[in-house]
């Protein structure tokens, strides 16, 4: 039920970015989800790719800093107050969220959210015995 | 003025008679009573009876940092614990500082040079000192303030920072005489104008500066700004503090105070003594010290001697502005800084090697340091907080460790140049 993410450190400068997905680019990889987290100084680059490892393997050989990170993809009801419902459903357990993020596109009529969280499987519990869908990896990577 | 005439205008012959008498009492001293400089002189093949004239102080080993961290704290004192009144430290690479002490007798030898010092400069006892140098662990404060009080100034002892108090007592108290390091007597300078303050209002005329690297801009630019004679003093804790040389008005070099100090340049790489006018290492052996007599002290200060007569009658050689050293410390706001402080706090924090560089630039008056830090797998995190949570970490111990703030930068691997052999560790930007 968990889907990995690669987290890429960047520095606040011009053409890293580009960088990035130019070595993806090279080795056939696609981006699913994405999401860039930055301060005055640097960034932190999160994505969903098809094939993680693969990504992992190219951007450390391309000199990055690279980390997998698992993280949960939810379907999220695309209608008002959809997120509103999955929210609720984890503060109601004490879940706290580090972030999120929506992918790109979507696997059913439903919208798609990467949510990072530190007890992720609790989280996971959680939602599923509220019969919200989590999608898993094999799922995700292959949209 | 002089504030010892009978020393400070002493002919050279009866110095140098003056010296080897001191000199040779000194090293008898140290031999009987330091183990470490025992087996020196024994594995150099030197007994202090061998050192008849100055020129075989040649002979006798150096004396490095090194030696006094080896010793820590108290293990090249001469005098038992219940003879020093005052101990002084700086910051240390491995937590450890370097420590010095003082006898009653040390204390009252360095009150009588920072006297000098304060004479020298045109001070007397109708002036107001304001002593901006830090008080504390560091020489540069209480050294200061016992020379004024003995050349009978009067002192305020108001410390390093807070500039709106040291601006307001300047004019309440009608400030004559500035002492602080001449970054911050440069920012001073600044927050007077910017306080809309007249220069015609207040009494300031003299300013005495040192504890880090400055230059003749700097003294124009200082000289402009404060509307005084700036002038340079020249120190350091392993010798006695401030006081081991000061600038005349003349201007034209920092009189060292031979009577107590034998200074010599030396070739960094050889160790060979180089003959006055030649650019060299400056190397120090106190003459009258007695809590921490200190032999052949390399200070890695790179400097120039000269003996002509001086202007002001003084006949003490002087030491040109100190133009670099021969290690790669730095000096950031009036701090001792080495790389191998911030590395060691680096390695707390990570099990490798830590790529780094340390970039220091002047903003305005006052320096910054910038420490550039590769980010590795082991220090990454997804989350923005927990890479935060690290720099202000990490910041905090080098705030501890070293007394200076910080800015902390994370960069890419393989961001920072690596080179052949001694890696470049420091950019130093600043134009003094």
């Amino acid at each position: 039920m968990k889907v990995k993410q690669i987290s890429v450190f960047l520095e606040n400068k011009s053409g890293r970015l580009a960088q990035v997905t130019r070595v993806l680019g090279e080795q056939n990889i696609n981006i699913r989800a994405l999401s860039i987290a930055d301060t005055t100084d640097f960034g932190i680059l999160r994505l969903i790719v098809n094939d993680p490892d693969s990504a992992y393997q190219a951007l450390k050989e391309a000199g990055f800093t690279v980390s997998t990170t698992d993280v949960i993809a939810v379907e999220v009801g695309d209608e008002p107050g959809g997120l509103a419902r999955i929210m609720e459903i984890l503060q109601q357990r004490g879940i706290n969220i580090e972030y999120l993020y929506a992918f790109l596109q979507k696997a059913t009529n439903a919208a798609l959210v990467v949510f990072r969280v530190e007890l992720i499987d609790e989280a996971i519990d959680v939602l599923q015995k509220n019969n919200v869908n989590i999608l898993g990896g094999n799922r995700v990577y292959t949209l | 003025m002089y504030w010892q005439e009978e020393y400070e205008t002493i002919t050279r012959d009866k110095l140098e008679e003056l010296q080897l008498q001191r000199l040779q009492q000194t090293l008898q001293r140290v031999y009987d009573k330091i183990p470490f400089y025992r087996q020196a002189f024994d594995a150099a093949g030197i007994q202090p009876g061998d050192v008849k004239s100055l020129a075989d102080l040649q002979k006798v080993p150096f004396t490095v940092k090194q030696d006094l961290r080896d010793h820590y704290p108290f293990g090249l004192f001469t005098v038992p614990m219940d003879e020093v009144v005052r101990l002084h430290a700086s910051s240390g690479t491995t937590g450890k500082p370097t420590v010095v002490g003082y006898t009653k007798k040390d204390i009252n030898t360095w009150a009588d040079l920072m006297a000098r010092a304060i004479v020298m400069a045109g001070g007397s006892k109708k002036d107001v000192l304001q002593n901006a140098y830090g008080y504390g662990l560091f020489t540069g404060g209480i050294g200061v303030h016992y020379g004024a009080e003995r050349m009978g100034a009067t002192v305020v002892p108001i410390s390093g920072g807070n500039t709106a108090r040291q601006l307001m007592l300047m004019q309440d108290f009608g400030t004559s005489i500035l002492t602080c390091t001449p970054s911050y007597a440069l920012f001073l300078g600044e927050e007077i104008h910017n306080a809309g303050i007249d220069l015609q209002n207040l009494k300031l005329r003299v300013g005495i500066f040192g504890a880090e690297p400055w230059s003749e801009r700097m003294r124009e630019q200082l000289e402009a700004k404060l509307n005084i004679t700036a002038l340079d003093i020249y120190g350091l804790s392993e010798v006695i503090g401030p006081g081991v040389s000061m600038e005349c008005p003349e201007k034209k070099g920092m009189h060292i105070f031979e009577d107590h100090f034998l200074a010599e340049i030396i070739d960094p790489e050889t160790g060979k003594q180089l003959p006055y006018g030649q650019p060299g290492e400056l190397v120090i052996t106190s003459l009258t010290k007695e809590a921490l007599p200190i032999i052949r002290y390399r200070t890695r200060d790179i400097t120039v001697l000269n003996e002509d007569t001086c202007g002001c009658g003084r006949t003490f050689v002087r030491m040109q502005r100190v133009t670099g050293r021969t290690d790669d410390m730095l000096i950031i706001r009036g701090v001792n800084v080495f790389p191998s402080q911030i590395e060691s706090v680096l390695l707390e924090f990570g099990d490798t090697e830590p790529h780094y560089l340390l970039v220091v630039d002047r903003k305005g008056s006052l320096d910054n340091l910038e420490i550039w830090v590769e980010l590795n797998d082991k220090f990454f995190s997804d989350k923005i907080r927990a890479l935060e949570d690290l720099e202000n970490k990490i910041r905090g111990r080098i705030l501890s460790v070293l007394g200076i703030s910080a800015r902390l930068k994370f960069v890419e691997p393989r961001t920072i140049p690596r080179s052949e052999g001694k890696a470049k560790r420091v950019i130093d930007k600043r134009e003094l």
